[in-house]
């Protein structure tokens, strides 16, 4: 394996009196797709938060490009999130209040790009993942389908180093879940992007190129390279 | 579904003679299917011709059909073999696995070992499957989907079962 972009090594963290991780490792290589599979409350979730930087592990070392995330203050793994990484989640990735191309552009616009600009590009993705007509729509107003492909624009648009998706196609039939793997995996490979994807759905973990199966907040099994 | 490794698996668990062995097949495995009894003398005459299996005994007060058959060393390695290698990731699976499960675990072998070993084999096979319709036309596509969605369903049993092990080995020790 290349030198990896992404490590969790020996993970552990609690809430409460009930482990979530109980010594998860794994590495993530640069352009690398990794599926996490496992039964319910396995950490699934919760790992992907500690590689995000969305929370900080009890013990063990996540480390993303020779910086150790887990040491690093709130504000400095909030900007990192912003500028690297790129965020799908089942339900509610998006801004309610704003537009879908308003949602698009808000990671250029936090990235300092002119509003203009941002709009411009937030577009130019929405076209080209196939739902340019619901520009102007908020999130209630769209489907679960559409909703998930102006999610996957957004997580794309800023060109991120890693894209985090959790269930990203969960709340979506069949064709339209495919569609959106086809679009995400297909831009992610494009630009060189990883992805770290959680997924009950094995049609959907065989778009990646390893999969691995997490029980009782460890590592069970994996399969691929 | 192979027949003579089941026998075999069943022979391991204790000596049986031929009608013990067709109940204790048709009871787990039999269910649309039992065994017809000439399948049975016929495979446990081929099993004692290849060394897998040895007349153990015979049951004075029975019939001619009372003759008791074991496993051999050759044939318990056959089945190790059998338990190690994974079944090719082709359809109609089901009572192939569900027979090595049982066995694994009458024979006190790792069953959540062979159903790791069969979720691997079933996700290579889903991931070869769905980079070959990358760019394939539809009707090739949706070919391939008609195989993946097979996997899947086996694969989701395989899961389901994985989280029933402890439960499904109470049951069949009781
Ligand atoms: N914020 C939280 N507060 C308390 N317990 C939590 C929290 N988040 C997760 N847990 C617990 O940690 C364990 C692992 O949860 P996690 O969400 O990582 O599982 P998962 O594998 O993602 O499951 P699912 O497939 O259902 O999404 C579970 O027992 C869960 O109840
Ligand atoms: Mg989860």
């Amino acid at each position: 394996m290349m030198e990896p972009l992404l490590t969790a090594r020996d993970l552990h963290l609690s809430f409460g009196a009930s482990p979530a991780l109980a010594g998860a490792s794994v590495d993530v290589a640069p352009g690398e797709i990794l599926a996490l599979l496992g039964p319910s409350g396995s950490g699934k979730s919760t790992l992907l938060h500690c590689l995000a930087g969305i929370l900080v592990p009890d013990s063990g070392e996540v480390g993303y490009r020779g910086i150790r995330l887990d040491r690093l203050s709130d504000d400095l793994r909030s900007e990192l999130r912003r500028s690297d990484f790129g965020f799908v989640f089942q339900f509610g990735s998006l801004v309610p209040e704003l537009s879908a191309v308003e949602n698009v552009a808000l990671p250029l616009r936090l990235a300092g790009h002119k509003r203009r600009t941002a709009e411009a590009r937030a577009l130019e993705w929405l076209e080209r993942l196939e739902v340019g007509e619901v520009a102007r729509k908020r999130a209630g107003e769209m489907s679960g389908g559409q909703g998930q492909r102006v999610a996957v624009a957004r997580a794309l648009v800023a060109g991120p180093r890693v894209v985090f998706a959790d269930e990203p196609t969960g709340a979506l039939d069949s064709l339209n879940g495919e569609l959106v793997m086809d679009l995400l995996v297909g831009a992610a490979r494009e630009q060189g992007t990883s992805i770290v994807l959680v997924t009950h759905e094995p049609r959907v973990a065989a778009y990646a190129d390893r999969e691995v199966v997490l029980r009782d907040g460890a590592l069970a099994l994996t399969v691929g390279a | 579904m192979s027949v003579p490794l089941t026998l075999l698996g069943l022979l391991q668990v204790r000596p049986r003679h031929g009608y013990d062995l067709k109940r204790a097949y048709d009871a787990h495995f039999g269910h649309d299917r039992p065994l017809k009894p000439g399948q049975v003398y016929s495979t446990l005459g081929r099993l004692e011709r290849d060394g897998f299996v040895v007349v153990s005994g015979t049951d004075r007060d029975g019939g001619p059909d009372r003759t008791t058959y074991a496993v051999t060393a050759e044939g318990v390695t056959d089945l190790d073999r059998w338990f190690a290698e994974p079944e090719g990731p082709a359809a109609y699976l089901q009572p192939v696995l569900f027979a090595k499960v049982v066995l694994a675990l009458q024979s006190g072998r790792d069953a959540a070992q062979v159903l790791d070993a069969q979720r691997a084999e079933h996700l290579v096979a889903m991931r070869e499957l769905t980079a070959l319709k990358k760019d394939a036309d539809l009707d090739r596509v949706l070919g391939l989907d008609f195989a993946l969605f097979h996997l899947e369903a086996d694969l989701r049993w395989l899961e389901h079962t994985a989280a029933r092990l402890d439960r499904l080995g109470k049951e069949l020790a009781r």
